[in-house]
């Protein structure tokens, strides 16, 4: 595979972890918040170039993996409903609900069409004018903008059969839950550059003001992590946190204004609950009266039960870092990606997977 | 066949049979063993060892670009002879077709099955068509299996693997699996794609030619070459070590690949081989494999080690290192 020329040029990369290992100072604990990030770093081999004093530590930016075991649950109602047909981002196919998946109930003959973006199940809604068409909608800011789009553009052209179950989330707020748990101990975030792109460096701000943990917005080839990593050690030993923009040619100052004004326009903030983290205040997307008719759950009263029977799967632990996968007692036992426990193993982003597939058995 | 669609008639055994058979298939495939139109073919069949295959083709869309369900019927099973090092000789065709099915894209399936197996240097000797009614079939199913002669000295199997052997691949990876996504899924990703599907038997010959210290030969095909090299590692209960930089693969199914967070070596090919050749006769292999037009683009991707027993381990670009796994299921594009 020819190496993407100069983000993936082995000695750039080489002396860039050179330096990293000539600054650190004893142990220096780093969160990639992302998924992409985590998948990244393994398929490239980072861990390996970096020094042992750095540790990685992946975080909660997995959309797929974050989502609560009810909204899974829900999302296998809908498609059980009579003629309704479920689009989804293949990711979710495989996560297993409390007794099913959606990829199962595909097999029992339910209509779930895997689609590349929300558009497409604009088109299918038109095409297919009496059956319901729900999006199941999971992801951060990154694909929340893609989706209000969409809910838009049905209320323009009056598409009444279609709608979202929207479990969307929002990074900064679960970046607060982070940092304000005492057990965490992170020394430096790696920040998320595709969500970035949306909200852009001011939109980490507040967070940034509250707790000053040095951060880094980092992009996703190797020597946009490894270059992040560097400014990230510089300031931990420095003693000097900022909050930084380390993938510039991406990651707009104040982010994409047009989008987040789509999003706004469907969408207000709410509580969410995170699977593993539990509600996190303020770090939802509801839908606004206007677009209440979109909105999945109310069209078709989906209820949730309170309590969620409890699957073994220590997520939650992997998800704000505190245990790595090998730590899971199911970890390579019980759940492989074969036979998932929890989406952390079954998600391309997922940091049980990453472990599997990368690095199989080892602690990274 | 004046007739624009496939009736059920046309699988009856009957006259409506007869005609598709004597009008279309005949022609096409033409041979005297065929043309008797007995149950079954009977031949002659050289000493030595035989290599035996059967494999099913469903794929979706039928049409893509560098193929069709058709040819991908003869490539895949001449491969999967070509794999055990045989010569491929006679091949039987079976077609389960969809009511209704248009008879001009049977003609172009048909059509495309007959110059690959002359392509291939194989004969069609037996055959069957069977039409069931709409909605109990996809459209059209081909299963092909067939026969080839091993030559004498050739022992090529999955468990041959010895450290020290060399590894090589034909060409570039993942070229067929993305063509067929793109195509499925009617992305407008703006990429010029093109399946590999090509009959790699005299590709083989070719190599066997050079040395008969060929130990393993696999066309990665579902799995990709990730899981071709896991399933060997294990079978031979060896290690195996790739570099990613040498591993050829184009700069389009590259670019696609990283838009979905798929990873090549997962992905299918259908006109590409892995071998595993003795160190000493692995460039001179590997000079035979370039002159072929199967084979340009072929390099020398890793080698066998007698560490970490049953892994895969790659030295990425960057010059880290990590494990390469199986794959689970399908590869399914993530959530951006
Ligand atoms: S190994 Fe499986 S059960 Fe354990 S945390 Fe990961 S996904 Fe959950």
């Amino acid at each position: 595979m020819k190496p993407n020329a100069h983000y993936q040029n082995p000695a750039f990369c080489r002396s860039l972890a050179d330096r990293i290992a000539e600054m650190a100072k004893g142990q220096i604990r780093i969160m990639e918040v992302c998924g992409t990030h985590t998948v990244s770093i393994f398929r490239h081999g980072i861990r390996f170039l970096l020094p042992e004093s750095i540790l990685l530590v992946s975080g909660p930016g997995c959309p797929v993996c974050v989502t609560d075991q009810r909204d899974i649950d829900a999302f296998i109602k809908l498609a059980g409903q009579d003629n309704t047909i479920i689009h989804t981002f293949g990711d979710l196919m495989r996560v297993p609900g409390s007794s099913s998946s959606l990829q199962k109930e595909k097999a029992e003959g339910r209509d779930i069409r895997i689609v590349y973006s929300a558009t497409d199940a604009i088109d299918t809604a038109m095409a297919n004018p009496t059956k319901q068409v729900v999006f199941a909608g999971v992801g951060f800011e990154t694909t929340a903008p893609t989706i209000a789009a969409s809910v838009v553009s049905a209320k323009r052209m009056g598409i009444d059969n279609y709608s979202i179950y929207c479990t969307h989330k929002r990074v900064p707020p679960a970046l607060d839950a982070l940092a304000s748990d005492r057990d965490m101990h992170i020394d430096g975030f790696l920040l998320p550059g595709h969500v970035s792109v949306i909200i852009g460096r001011k939109g980490y701000e507040p967070f940034f003001q509250k707790y000053r943990i040095p951060s880094a917005i980092a992009g996703f080839e190797p020597v946009d992590i490894l270059a992040a990593i560097l400014r990230l050690v510089e300031m931990i030993t420095e003693g000097s946190p900022a909050l930084i923009n380390a993938y510039p040619r991406a990651v707009p100052e104040n982010g994409n204004a047009t989008a987040r004004k789509t999003m706004e326009t469907v969408f207000d903030t709410c509580d969410a609950r995170w699977r593993g983290l539990g509600v996190i205040p303020g770090s939802g997307l509801a839908f606004r009266d206007e677009y209440a008719h979109f909105d999945a759950a109310r069209r078709f009263g989906i209820t949730f039960p309170e309590n969620c029977p409890p699957s073994g799967c220590q997520c939650g632990e992997i998800l704000t870092g505190k245990i790595t996968p090998p730590q899971c007692p199911l970890y390579n036992k019980a759940c492989t990606p074969v036979d998932p426990v929890g989406p952390c193993m079954v998600s391309s982003e997922g940091t049980c997977a990453a472990y599997y597939n990368y690095a199989a058995g080892d602690d990274g | 066949m004046k007739k624009d669609r496939i009736l059920l008639d046309h699988g009856s055994g009957g006259r409506m049979a007869n005609r598709l058979i004597a009008e279309m298939m005949l022609p096409l495939f033409d041979n005297p063993m065929l043309s008797r139109l007995d149950d079954g073919a009977s031949f002659d069949i050289p000493d030595g060892r035989m290599a035996f295959s059967t494999d099913s083709y469903v794929v979706d869309p039928l049409f893509f670009p560098g193929g069709n369900i058709g040819d991908l019927a003869i490539n895949g099973t001449v491969n999967d002879i070509a794999m055990c090092g045989a010569l491929p000789l006679y091949l039987s065709a079976g077609l389960i077709i969809e009511e209704g099915f248009p008879m001009q894209d049977l003609e172009a399936i048909l059509r495309s099955m007959s110059i690959s197996a002359e392509k291939a240097g194989v004969k069609i000797v037996t055959g069957d068509t069977k039409v069931v009614p709409r909605g109990a079939a996809d459209k059209i199913f081909i299963n092909t299996s067939g026969i080839g002669q091993i030559p004498e000295g050739v022992n090529v199997s999955g468990e041959n693997a010895r450290p020290g052997d060399k590894i090589i691949v034909s060409g570039t990876i993942g070229d067929h699996g993305i063509t067929i996504l793109h195509q499925r899924e009617g992305l407008s990703f703006d990429a010029q794609m093109k399946s590999d599907s090509a009959p790699l038997n005299h590709l083989v010959a070719r190599m066997l030619n050079i040395t008969k210290n060929i130990h393993v030969l696999r066309d990665p095909t579902r799995g990709g070459v990730a899981t071709a090299l896991n399933e060997i590692a294990a079978k031979s209960n060896v290690g195996i070590r790739i570099r990613e930089s040498d591993i050829p693969v184009k700069k389009n199914v590259a670019g696609f690949c990283s838009i979905l967070g798929l990873d090549p070596l997962f992905v299918a090919n259908e006109g590409k081989l892995i071998a595993f050749v003795e160190k000493r006769h692995a460039d001179e292999v590997l000079r035979a494999v370039k002159e072929d037009s199967c084979g340009r683009d072929a390099r020398i991707i890793g080698e066998v080690v007698s560490l970490h027993c049953g892994k895969v381990i790659m030295e990425t670009a960057i010059g880290g290192e990590r494990i390469v796994n199986m794959l689970t299921g399908e590869q399914l594009p993530r959530i951006c």
